[in-house]
């Protein structure tokens, strides 16, 4: 056989002995996760097909995240029609608005496993590629599609193989490596394809720094992002998970569209200038350029790892007067950890701002709305005009490294200072 | 259904879902609502001529970014019958296809088309015709399976019929 992990997966989930690129097919979900989306247009699309029931209430996953607690009327109407509608039709997995991010908590609640076929009401359910397993975002009408039939339609993506050498280095994260891919290959460089991450350098990385690689691969256009297995990925799975699961490899002879090599050493901080994620920059060529607000935060990065940094970065000092750093954890199990060590009294003494954990500020929800003219340097994922509040205002997408120190001058500075 | 008319709206590459419909919309939950904020930071006037528009044409990457479904239906509402575009993010193409609104994929440079052109397209031949300046291009044809999709006026159409067997 020659297939990659995506051929493997999408064959296994449907009734096809064999598939290649450009076929569709009829696939079989595993899981679907829906957020707010449910009260949006999910559920007025659903009731249009007068049914019941849903196809399995066990193989839902619903959280409430992008604006909670709710910071408006309207955002409070939207999430009672999304508590309604899971209670009608009898949700299992029903997580309230209390747990953080859906892109953390699905994980670390041992949801995303190798093997599985996961869809979600969001572009950043790719997230989950770093279990092993298929995963890509969807609209309200494929979601009730999900929810009457457990079927969904699918094209068989072509397949990039991206082989990862080498060690990150100090005050260099992944979010700067996928910065960096995402410059390299355009935001239309992948579009429709499964991108698969191979070799020592996927080894060297931490689970938290996979999940922002496949998190970010929606940036470049790609409809799966997918890690290779190993055994941290393992060691991670069985502490949060008792479900069996399958790792899933490609096969030796699998056959890629195009091949990339990236030596993780190499890497040095980037960031993304407005107002497109692909507009890449390295870190020098904006040193200095004056900043009204820090962000760290989002289902790219607000994990443990994300935050310990910025931690030793910011522990006894304080940040620049003119500037204001909101630190979200992505989700309440972080915050726990972080508290217990004694990170969030380090950024609380630093000056910081810290949120309970929601998309807010990612979105231009709340707790964090940038005014006109205003310039963010931000740990999330897209720097489009308007998205995190004014059309006039300005982002930068950088590291949670980077995000920290600038904050720290007010200005966007180079984390390698710190640990020179 | 097989042919459309009418005259273009034109946007650049790299147009996003948020560009389309801004996230501060999102939680209006009335479509009716929403769609006056359609395009509302990049090209307010898109909504204020709207009677103007039936066709929207687009460059590369059209709809990259969130998977909000509101941003195709935005358009649905406003009375837009197509989108044309060099390329479509996945989620995007998606759910236009889910909700009925024909996707074109073609190559074209500024000389080809001009705001407010009159096109005429045939979707069973594969070809658009601009009127306006008298060109005629081919388009590739779309995979009988979405074209099952569209016949039926989108995908939730299908699912009902299927069900009622």
């Amino acid at each position: 056989m020659n297939n990659t992990i995506a051929e493997k997966i999408m064959m296994e989930h449907s009734k096809e002995n064999n598939v290649s690129p450009g076929q569709f097919i009829e696939a079989n979900i595993d899981l679907i996760m829906v957020h707010e989306q449910l009260g949006g247009r999910i559920h007025k699309e659903y009731e249009k097909l007068g049914l019941n029931k849903v196809w399995d209430p066990n193989k839902i996953f619903f959280i409430l995240d992008h604006w909670v607690p709710a910071p408006t009327i309207s955002a409070a109407k939207m999430h009672q029609d999304c508590r309604n509608f899971a209670e009608k039709y009898k949700f299992i997995h029903n997580m309230g608005m209390n747990k953080g991010i859906c892109h953390q908590v699905l994980p670390e609640m041992g949801f995303s496993r190798p093997g599985m076929l996961i869809v979600g009401s969001d572009s950043h359910t790719t997230t989950y590629g770093a279990f092993n397993c298929l995963a890509t975002g969807i609209g309200a009408t494929d979601v009730s599609v999900v929810f009457a039939t457990g079927q969904l339609w699918f094209k068989i993506p072509e397949s990039y193989r991206i082989n990862l050498t080498g060690n990150l280095k100090k005050g260099v994260m992944s979010k700067d490596f996928i910065l960096k891919f995402i410059g390299d290959i355009s935001t239309k460089g992948a579009i429709y394809k499964s991108l698969e991450f191979h070799g020592k350098g996927v080894q060297n990385l931490s689970i938290d720094s996979r999940m922002t690689i496949a998190n970010m691969v929606v940036e470049a256009g790609a409809k799966f992002g997918i890690l290779l297995p190993d055994d941290k990925l393992k060691n991670w799975l069985d502490q949060r998970t008792q479900e069996p699961y399958k790792l899933v490899f490609p096969d030796k002879d699998a056959e890629y569209n195009q091949f990339f090599e990236y030596n993780l050493s190499e890497i040095s901080p980037v960031v993304a200038k407005p107002s497109n994620p692909g507009n890449i920059a390295p870190i020098e060529e904006v040193l200095g350029f004056e900043i009204d607000q820090a962000f760290l935060g989002s289902c790219t990065n607000g994990r443990m790892e994300d935050l310990r940094i910025a931690a030793r970065i910011l522990k006894g000092k304080k940040i620049s007067h003119n500037t204001r750093l909101i630190i979200i954890p992505a989700s309440t199990e972080i915050y726990l950890n972080a508290l217990n060590e004694g990170l969030i009294e380090i950024f609380l003494k630093a000056g910081a701002i810290i949120g309970n954990s929601t998309c807010g500020p990612c979105i231009g929800g709340h707790l964090g709305i940038l005014g006109e003219n205003e310039v963010c340097i931000s740990s999330s994922n897209r720097n489009f005009v308007g998205r995190m509040g004014d059309p006039s205002s300005q982002i930068f997408l950088a590291s949670p490294a980077t995000v920290a120190i600038s904050a720290l001058n007010g200005k966007i500075s180079d984390p390698r200072e710190v640990f020179s | 259904m097989d042919v459309i008319e009418g005259s273009i709206f034109i946007l650049g590459d790299d147009i996003n879902t948020d560009d389309i419909i801004p996230s501060h919309t999102l939680t209006l939950r009335d479509p009716e609502e929403m769609a006056k904020y359609t395009l509302e930071f990049i090209a307010p006037e898109f909504v204020r001529n709207l009677d103007k528009y039936d066709i929207i044409v687009a460059g590369e990457n059209f709809g990259s970014g969130s998977s909000r479904e509101e941003a195709v239906y935005v358009f649905k509402i406003l009375g837009i019958k197509t989108i044309i575009a060099k390329s479509f993010a996945r989620i995007y193409f998606r759910n236009l296809i889910n909700l009925g609104i024909p996707a074109i994929k073609i190559q074209w440079i500024n000389e080809h088309f001009s705001k407010g052109d009159s096109l005429k397209i045939n979707l069973s031949e594969s070809f658009i015709y601009n009127k306006t300046k008298d060109l005629k291009f081919e388009f590739e044809k779309l995979p009988p399976f979405l074209k099952k999709i569209l016949k039926q006026g989108g995908i939730i159409n299908k699912l009902k019929s299927e069900l009622k067997k």
